[in-house]
């Protein structure tokens, strides 16, 4: 066993409670959850007192995290496992979005045709539904369920959202590139403009929602179409404001100066983050809105 | 055989009172015990037939799927003792306390070099001899002969009975099992109604549910599909021999999967000819029955009531209305017993949807009135309501 | 970088925290991995629990015990608690004990990310037991009466526990994703100086491809899952035909999870016996190289045959060929492993402790078990095995020598290394004899009853069934009975026992045998030097 310089170096972490509290946030939180959806008054407060738990750890084990980073604990080794850690993270969420485009194109291209007579289980639309169920797409089914409704189209809203997640994109490589050069105020700035548009892009969405449900009848209960596209757009949603929260804890780092040209894992995990929230939207414009 | 399954029909027996066998488990647990021990030493005398393979098919398809599990049973079995061989041999011989020194450069031998091509060629040499096998027989089995003339028979899976339709004829079987004070050693492989299937004729099944995924599968005629609400599931199959012929409900459908018997007798065409009219002529006594413009008497009704909510309600409710709560709501004492009867006609007609409790609107006006006037009067619910026909067709 | 000296803690390198803190706030690999064996360990005997109580119920004919909806709800717990409770910590708990062992590393990669990982599984077992016991209370709704693949519409039938198990599941798909990517990490930037990929240790091989598996499958079965809560609380009709969806789409979704699923839990143990054959043969591994390679191509194909499972749903004859053929293939590279092992005894000066019995008994059953998969893939042959006691003895025959005999032979393999003491090797063998005498006495009479017609997940059969099930539960007493010597075994070589030397067997190799048994609290805190 012969010695070799850094590797003696990585440090490990001093024991932390924030595991801990980590565990009884989420169980106190899902077990509220699963209490409020069965009608069972107290399982409300059980959520919130949850999620204020887990607000409260994510901001303690982030500071520890931070702290620890400052005082230059970590070595290369260590910043390396930090970006394969969340390199391997998107990929998880990959593979969750996976599921929901997923559902959306068996339904759309196996379940409807056969609902409609077509293919394997063809017989299903003439003994079933007396041969008149024409499956065409946006569709709620043979039942209807939810009754007309009107699908959102492309061009109006999500055309405006699209282009504003594109240019965030953008701004936030512009960023990057102000902090590559040690260029503060071109990082501040970079990041103000990518939230300012993440949260126009909440905002726009928001408004959708209560058009559709208000003035389309488009609800959850809108058939197969209704549920993949609230599904889709919905945890896509939810995704761009975790990232909009993330930006702004990144902005409030910046604005400290916590970042270095060479040290700035946590702007760049953001950034991926932000970049793959973009992709998915892509998808969502071109699968959920447009064909 | 077909007397048989006809006397079945008509005294629709009191499904066992299950609510008595899920209390004082512990005292039955040990009896069981002991009782087992017992019969485990009586055992062959009592049933000698129990099958350790697939029983013997009735049906060419059956036949070829048979053929094939033997075949895959066979080459796996050829597989097994050579893996065994090998591993045997190498424990008697090449063990350290027979003094075996380890042969360290095995691995770089040209077995060594080269055994990652061999052994997946020789394996992928029995994978393609099993898959072509397969393939043959999938061609013949999986899709439903065209352009030929098909007895169609329309099975549909409920909580927990099955429903056949015959669709060229309009005949309509329900089918139920039988509890074990009358079905005896049968329990669980025999129905109040069979299906009743021609020889000799291609036979398409359409599969589907009224409620959850169920699956109907006959060892004999080897078809085993499942049954989808909403969506329509294809088998067929052509019988070469009279019989009579059990399966079960092979996909889990909730509290009482184990009740889901289906007994098929194959009979021939002539003789299912017969049974095709039969069935028709009670239909239509049935129905002229109950359009009858007639005041139905309470004792009446509630006679037919019984019978009917026996057969078809028990399951869930319990012939003491007591049902199983939470699942199965209680009748007994229930408010909506003693509340209109328009909520009453309500669920029974149209049921509710999300729960297992279907819509029985396709049974006629009497048999409803009946239904309801029983239920609001039997285990001292005594409201002393009569429901008639008429007031069930203005409920529709 | 700027030297790191100044910021050490001292802490760190010095003796283990004392009292609870060192358990619940720990960030030690060892002491993490301890508690996933003994979280295992528990989970299996509540899993053997469940099996104990299903067995008896299946004794006789007849309703004896437990009610139809309460039977149901035992299979659904059995399973889960068994494949998510039992058999995926306690390979976990192996991954956090050895890799870091292993590869000459001083801890996992990200340590305070391993804690939550584990923390988060109490969490999960709390909803899922509480998923089983809320319709015992009043208003709490009906029992889970699904099985463990959870099908709609029935699972929408269900009422709130069927929520509690949702966010069950959410939790182990949380636990397992954070836990894998912390394995990849560590594999991947950690290795000591000169341990190239194709140098790292077999176990290490096969939790990098299980970490990868569980990343891509986890988040599905998590998708699917939320589907199925949106459909049964906020009107969505993924599952239902009436909107327009398919319930047999929940059954993609599970099984696209599903059938990789069994591939996690049996690498692990693949890992465990290419450790374990070797030190006992006294003979370096047959093929390496292809050991490594039939693994990739397993987790490969095993992720685009999920459908085998669904034969009877009704698809096009296209399709079952391609699922056929595709699941039948896999034969080609899981044979090419059982015949790595066959190879590795070959011509090897073998005895015969334990882990080694253990290690033989896989290879023997592990084989005949996935010698009945591959009838199972036949398709028109599945029409007539599908669903019934046939695929429960397929299941156990792959799951009990394939995942949890493979974790007994790595347990009693590394107990001298883990707790400083020689464990009692005459109980050992005891135990490994009841352990598989009474396994197959269990399962080996479920073929007849599945081709005979009994179909699985019934409370009640017909008298023509009785033999088999008295035969298959009185195996089952016998080895439900031989775990609790397991237990004494444990317990005793923690307690005390003949002092185990650093290289406690005679053929083992590795870096791991190289460190003191029981191994310092800090280990390779200066990495070694692998050539
Ligand atoms: C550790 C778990 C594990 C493993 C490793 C496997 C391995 C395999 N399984 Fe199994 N399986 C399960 C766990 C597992 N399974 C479970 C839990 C279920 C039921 C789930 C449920 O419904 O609840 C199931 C169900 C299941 C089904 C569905 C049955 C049905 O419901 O109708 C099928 C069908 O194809 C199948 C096939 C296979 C095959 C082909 C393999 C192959 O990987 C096996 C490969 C191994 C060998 C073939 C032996 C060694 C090879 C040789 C000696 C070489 C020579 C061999 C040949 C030439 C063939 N399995
Ligand atoms: C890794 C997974 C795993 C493991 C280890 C086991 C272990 C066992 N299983 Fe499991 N089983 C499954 C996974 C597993 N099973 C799955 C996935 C299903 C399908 C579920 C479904 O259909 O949805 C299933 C279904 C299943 C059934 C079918 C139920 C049905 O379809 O109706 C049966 C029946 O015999 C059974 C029996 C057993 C037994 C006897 C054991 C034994 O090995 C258990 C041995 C262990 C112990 C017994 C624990 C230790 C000892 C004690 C607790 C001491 C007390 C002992 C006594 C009182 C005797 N299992
Ligand atoms: C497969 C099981 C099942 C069968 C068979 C069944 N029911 Fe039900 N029934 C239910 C369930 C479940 C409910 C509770 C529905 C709910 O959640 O309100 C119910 C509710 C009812 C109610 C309302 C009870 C109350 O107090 O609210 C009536 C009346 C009723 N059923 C009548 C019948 C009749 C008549 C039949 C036979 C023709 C029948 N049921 C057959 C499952 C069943
Ligand atoms: Cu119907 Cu099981
Ligand atoms: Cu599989």
């Amino acid at each position: 066993m012969s010695a070799e310089a850094h590797s003696g170096d990585y440090y490990i972490p001093n024991p932390s409670p924030w595991p801990i509290i980590g565990m009884v946030s989420l169980l106190v939180t899902l077990m509220g959850a699963a209490l409020a959806m069965n009608g069972v008054g107290f399982g409300t407060y059980l959520v919130i007192g949850g999620l204020l738990l887990f607000a409260y750890l994510l901001y303690g084990w982030f500071r520890d995290v931070i702290g620890e980073n400052l005082s230059d604990c970590y070595n290369k080794q260590v910043d390396t496992s930090f970006r394969m850690g969340m390199f391997w993270f998107i990929a998880s969420e990959v593979f969750f979005f996976l599921s929901f485009f997923g559902a959306l194109y068996y339904i759309r291209v196996i379940a409807l045709p056969w609902l409609g007579g077509e293919g394997y289980l063809g017989p299903t639309n003439e003994f079933l539904y007396g041969g008149a169920f024409v499956p065409d797409w946006p569709s709620a089914g043979p039942a209807e369920l939810g009754g007309g409704f009107t699908p959102m189209g492309p061009w109006g809203i999500p055309a405006i959202n699209t282009l504003l997640l594109l240019s965030s994109g953008a701004t936030i490589t512009w960023a990057h590139w102000g902090l590559k050069v040690d260029n503060q105020k071109q990082l501040v700035w970079g990041l103000v403009a990518t939230i300012i548009l993440g949260l126009l892009f909440v905002g726009f969405q928001a408004y959708e929602y209560i058009h559709a449900y208000s003035a389309l009848n488009l609800t959850l209960g809108t058939g197969a179409y209704g549920s993949t596209f609230y599904m889709l757009t919905g945890f896509h949603g939810f995704h761009v404001t975790m990232g909009a929260i993330m930006l702004m804890a990144i902005l409030g780092r910046a604005m400290k100066s916590h970042f270095s040209a060479h040290n700035h894992f946590a702007f760049e995990a953001v950034a991926w983050y932000w970049h793959f929230v973009d992709v998915v939207w892509l998808g969502l414009f071109v699968f959920v809105y447009w064909l | 055989m077909i007397d048989h399954h006809i006397k079945y029909q008509q005294s629709c027996p009191t499904p066992a009172d299950s609510s008595e066998a899920s209390t004082g488990y512990l005292s039955k647990g040990i009896g069981g015990l002991a009782l087992s021990i017992s019969g485990l030493l009586a055992a062959s005398s009592v049933h000698a037939e129990y099958g350790i393979n697939f029983p013997e098919p009735a049906a060419g398809v059956a036949r070829e799927i048979y053929n094939i599990h033997m075949l895959t049973m066979q080459i796996t079995t050829v597989l097994l003792i050579i893996v065994f061989a090998f591993v045997f041999y190498s424990i008697y011989f090449h063990r350290k306390s027979r003094g075996f020194e380890a042969d360290q450069n095995f691995h770089k031998s040209w077995f060594g070099q080269w055994s990652w091509v061999i052994v997946p060629v020789m394996v992928l040499g029995v994978d393609l001899t099993i898959a072509g096998k397969a393939d043959a027989v999938l061609k013949k089995v999986w899709e439903v002969p065209k352009d030929e003339k098909l007895l169609d028979v329309k099975v549909t899976g409920h909580q927990w009975w099955w429903e056949y339709d015959y669709i060229d004829s309009g005949v309509k079987v329900e089918s139920r099992y039988i509890p074990e004070e009358e079905s005896g050693d049968l329990y669980l492989r025999e129905v109040d109604n069979r299906l009743v299937l021609p020889t000799h004729t291609k036979i398409r099944f359409l599969h589907t549910s009224a409620d959850v995924l169920h699956a109907f599968w006959v060892p004999e005629l080897a078809v085993k599909k499942d049954a989808i609400p909403g969506y329509i599931t294809e088998t067929w199959a052509e019988l070469d021999r009279e019989g009579v012929f059990r399966g079960q409900c092979a996909e889990l459908c909730g509290t009482w999967h184990s009740r889901m018997p289906i007994v098929v007798e194959a009979v021939s065409p002539e003789r299912f000819a017969a049974w095709t009219e039969e069935q028709k002529a009670l239909k239509l006594a049935a129905l002229a029955e109950a359009s009858v413009d007639k005041q139905w008497s309470m004792d009446e009704l509630m006679e037919r009531g019984k019978t009917l909510y026996d057969s078809k309600c028990a399951a869930c409710h319990q012939i003491t209305g007591l049902g199983l709560p939470p699942a199965f709501p209680a009748l007994k004492g229930s408010p909506m017993m003693a509340g209109p009867i328009a909520d009453h006609l309500d669920i029974v007609i149209n049921g509710k949807p999300g729960t297992a409790m279907q819509a029985w609107g396709t049974l006629n006006d009497l048999e409803i009135a009946a239904l309801v006037t029983y239920e609001r009067n039997a285990w001292d619910n005594n409201t002393g309501d009569v429901v008639q026909p008429a007031d069930v067709k203005q409920a529709r | 970088m700027s030297t790191t000296t100044l910021s050490h803690d001292e802490a760190h390198h010095h003796d283990a925290p004392k009292g609870w803190r060192r358990w619940l706030f720990s960030t030690n690999h060892k002491d993490i991995g301890t508690l996933y064996l003994l979280f295992a360990l528990t989970m299996l005997f509540l899993g053997g629990a469940s099996a104990m109580l299903i067995r008896m119920e299946l004794f006789m004919p007849g309703i004896q015990l437990v009610d139809p909806d309460l039977y149901n709800n035992l299979v659904t717990n059995h399973a889960l608690i068994m494949i998510f409770g039992a058999v995926m910590p306690a390979a976990a708990g192996l991954a956090n004990w050895m890799i870091p062992m292993m590869i000459g590393a001083p801890d996992m990669a990200l340590p305070r990310m391993n804690n939550l990982s584990f923390w988060i599984l109490p969490a999960a077992a709390t909803m899922l037991i509480l998923s089983f016991v809320v319709p015992f209370f009043p208003g709490g709704g009906t029992q889970i009466n699904t099985g463990w693949t959870l099908y709609p519409p029935l699972s929408v039938q269900v009422g709130m526990s069927m929520d509690f198990l949702i966010f069950a599941i959410h939790l182990l798909g949380i636990s397992s994703v954070l836990a894998s990517i912390n394995i990849i990490v560590t594999l991947l930037n950690m290795r000591a100086p000169g341990m190239a990929l194709m140098k790292m240790p077999m176990f290490c091989w096969t939790w990098l491809v299980t970490a990868f598996l569980l990343i891509l499958v986890v988040p599905v079965l998590a998708g699917g899952v939320t589907m199925l809560l949106f459909d049964r609380h906020f009107g969505t009709s993924f599952f239902d035909a009436a909107g327009g969806g398919d319930p047999v789409l929940f059954q993609h979704l599970f099984w696209f999870f599903g059938h990789p699923e069994v591939y996690i839990l049996l690498l692990p143990s693949i890992g465990v016996l290419s450790h374990v054959i070797p030190a006992f043969s006294r003979k370096p591994l047959f093929g390496y190289n292809s050991m490594v390679g039939s693994m990739l191509a397993v987790a490969t194909i095993g992720m685009v045959v999920w459908a085998h499972h669904q034969y009877t749903i009704g698809m096009s004859m296209g399709a079952v060929t391609y699922f056929m053929i595709g699941t039948i293939i896999i034969s080609i590279p899981v044979g090419l492993m059982i015949f790595n092992f066959i190879a590795t005894m070959w011509r090897g000066s073998m005895t015969f402790e334990t882990p080694m019995l253990f290690a033989i008994a896989i290879v023997l059953m592990f084989t005949f078990g996935g010698l009945s998969g591959v009838m199972l893939a036949v398709v028109p042959a599945d029409m007539q095995y599908h669903d019934s006691m046939f695929v429960v003895a397929h299941f156990h025959y792959v799951l009990m020598p394939g995942a949890v005999f493979g974790l007994f032979a790595g347990v009693f393999y590394w107990l001298p290394k883990w707790t400083g003491h020689m464990y009692d090797e005459r109980l050992g063998k005891i135990f490994f004899w009841t352990n598989v005498i009474g396994f197959n006495i269990t399962f080996f009479p479920q073929h007849f009853l599945g081709l005979a017609g009994m179909p699985r997940r019934i409370i009640d059969y017909n008298v023509m069934f009785t033999e088999f099930n008295v035969i298959s539960s009185v195996g089952a007493i016998i080895f439900g009975l031989s775990h609790l010597l397991l237990l004494y075994i444990v317990i005793k070589t923690i307690r005390g026992g003949k002092k185990a030397e650093s290289r406690s067997w005679e053929g083992a190799k590795g870096l791991e045998w190289e460190l003191d048994s029981p191994p310092a609290f800090h280990t390779w805190t200066v990495a070694p030097q692998v050539k």
